[in-house]
């Protein structure tokens, strides 16, 4: 028999198997239904709530202060951007504008987080794809983040350092010399991070021309943050619609276009970068005022809706609230990116293998509470 | 992106009011232009919002479920990634035992997964969504819990 006679002979059927809800490469409790053939993926469903915690139902029956530690528990990796992200609406409800010295620090913070989830990413991403070393490498650097977080307010991970009205405290008197002191450690080790993975050959091959995303699919499934700009889609809200001290600093917004798990690497690769500069640029001039603006101790909103995008580490953050008048929310929306991003998960990995589904979502960068909420 | 400019609300109102029959504009309490769309006009408003050349609105940033007491709703925040203006587009239906609205995935692909989750908190049936399911919660889960009328004794501590 030739080969093709044997091919014709042998039937495969297609089968499931599910991916998590405990699965190492997933980083949490996702889970996965995957329609195979052999090794080929034919479609992946999405199955969430593993971690549902009904945040946005628990937010109606609390307070605006309250609200802000809720959001933490969301993309715990950009805690500190989710907390100035309900800081930013209510204020912008109140119509109450906070010093300028709030809105330095609360870059210069924001910035941290994202490189301390940038840093964690880049771990994560070399172990998924069998290279342990990378996760020490990160965790090593961003330890001194989690310290200088940990001075500062007194927490590692889930911050809670924004009020509505400004900072819960002013800063700690170590916090610019630590930073600069990170910023100068880092810049050192970050070209370390490019010897060690980004040219490695077998880091290329497993990650190049792998899950590609289109612009235009990228835009129509409402995927952003370093996802969308990989694949050439100019989302970022910090330079599209600054918020805090965005608009008094010089930063690119990075864009690659191949739209590859490789791209997606680049793109947080060089906004590490940018979040070091970004950093620069502030901390030496942290301007003098007041870090809280008094509220009452019972915040109601005017009548109406609000909505405020900021850029966590993964994406667009939005959120919604529907005011009444009262002290609660009447509603409130959290567009996470993640969930988003989710969306686009079975699209682009229609067609390749698992393990390169493995590495299409290191470079999504899932946190799977955000998705869930 | 500095000097590009953004069209003003009154126009856009004036463009968008050609799609449809008994649209209801507003910007009171909310710094977006709002369009309320009868719900059978939905669907051809928002292909119209997205083909038409001097709107583009080719992505939905945030799709919300909506419980306003007496009508279910989903909100849409639309913008123009080229054109970078914005747009708020509601659709509500008075009908709580079957609500029943029109599917825009088509439209903006993002809205499949979003219209799962309206559909898992609110109860609101999509037409011709691809899959409509739980996505949340379990499958035999009972009720609907972002409704304002849905009651839980065991796990909401109601003040």
């Amino acid at each position: 028999m030739t080969n093709q006679e044997v091919k014709n002979k042998i039937k495969t059927e297609e089968y499931f198997i599910n991916m998590g809800p405990q699965h190492p490469a997933a980083h949490g409790v996702l889970r996965l239904l995957l329609t195979i053939d052999g090794e080929i993926i034919k479609n992946v469903e999405p199955d969430l709530g593993y971690i549902h915690r009904s945040i946005e139902k628990m937010c109606e029956r609390d307070s605006y202060q309250q609200i802000v530690h809720l959001t933490d528990r969301m993309d715990y990796l950009s805690s500190n951007i989710n907390n100035e992200a309900v800081c930013l609406t209510v204020e912008k409800a109140l119509e109450l504008e906070v010093s300028d010295r709030v809105k330095v620090i609360r870059t210069i913070i924001s910035e941290l987080t994202r490189l301390a989830s940038h840093q964690l990413w880049w771990g994560v991403m070399g172990m998924d794809l069998g290279a342990l070393t990378t996760y020490f490498y990160a965790f090593r650097d961003r330890e001194m983040i989690n310290d200088i977080f940990e001075e500062t307010c007194g927490a590692r991970l889930t911050m809670n350092y924004n009020i509505p009205g400004g900072l819960m405290f002013d800063i700690h008197p170590n916090f610019v010399q630590r930073t600069k002191d990170f910023i100068t450690h880092f810049k050192t080790k970050l070209p370390e991070y490019d010897r060690l993975l980004t040219g490695n050959v077998i880091f290329e091959k497993r990650t190049k021309g792998v899950g590609i995303l289109t612009k235009e699919d990228a835009i129509s499934f409402g995927v952003s943050g370093p996802v969308a700009r990989g694949s050439g889609f100019a989302s970022d809200v910090r330079k599209h619609h600054p918020y805090s001290a965005y608009d008094r600093v010089d930063f690119k917004e990075i864009l690659f276009t191949e739209g590859d798990t490789y791209s997606r690497y680049q793109v947080r690769m060089a906004e590490m970068w940018e979040s070091m500069s970004i950093i620069e640029q502030l901390i030496d001039n942290i301007p003098e005022g007041a870090i809280q603006e008094t509220t009452k101790a019972v915040i109601k909103l005017p009548k109406g809706e609000f909505y405020q995008r900021v850029e966590t580490a993964r994406g667009e953050l939005g959120v919604y609230i529907n005011s009444d008048g009262n002290k609660n929310p009447y509603r409130v929306k959290f567009r996470s990116p993640g969930f988003s991003n989710l969306s686009v998960l079975n699209h682009i990995s229609k067609g390749v293998k698992i393990a390169d589904l493995v590495a299409t979502m290191a470079s999504f960068d899932f946190v799977i509470p955000d998705i869930d909420r | 992106m500095l000097n590009q400019k953004i069209m003003k609300n009154e126009d856009l109102q004036n463009i968008i009011n050609g799609f449809g029959t008994d649209l209801e504009f507003s910007t009171e309490a909310s710094e977006f232009l709002n369009v309320v769309v009868p719900k059978e006009q939905l669907h051809s408003v928002c292909s119209q919002l997205k083909s038409n050349p001097d709107l583009k609105f080719n992505y939905a940033f945030c799709i919300t479920g909506m419980d306003w007491g007496k009508e279910l709703g989903v909100i849409y925040h639309l913008e123009s990634t080229e054109l970078k203006h914005q747009l708020v587009v509601k659709v509500m239906t008075d009908d709580r035992e079957n609500p029943t609205l029109d599917s825009v995935h088509d439209i903006w692909q993002t809205a499949d997964f979003h219209e799962l989750e309206v559909y898992d908190f609110f109860g609101i049936k999509f037409n011709n969504h691809p899959k409509l399911r739980r996505l949340f919660l379990t499958p035999d889960w009972d009720g609907f819990p972002l409704r304002k009328d849905y009651v839980d004794e065991a796990n909401m501590i109601v003040k």
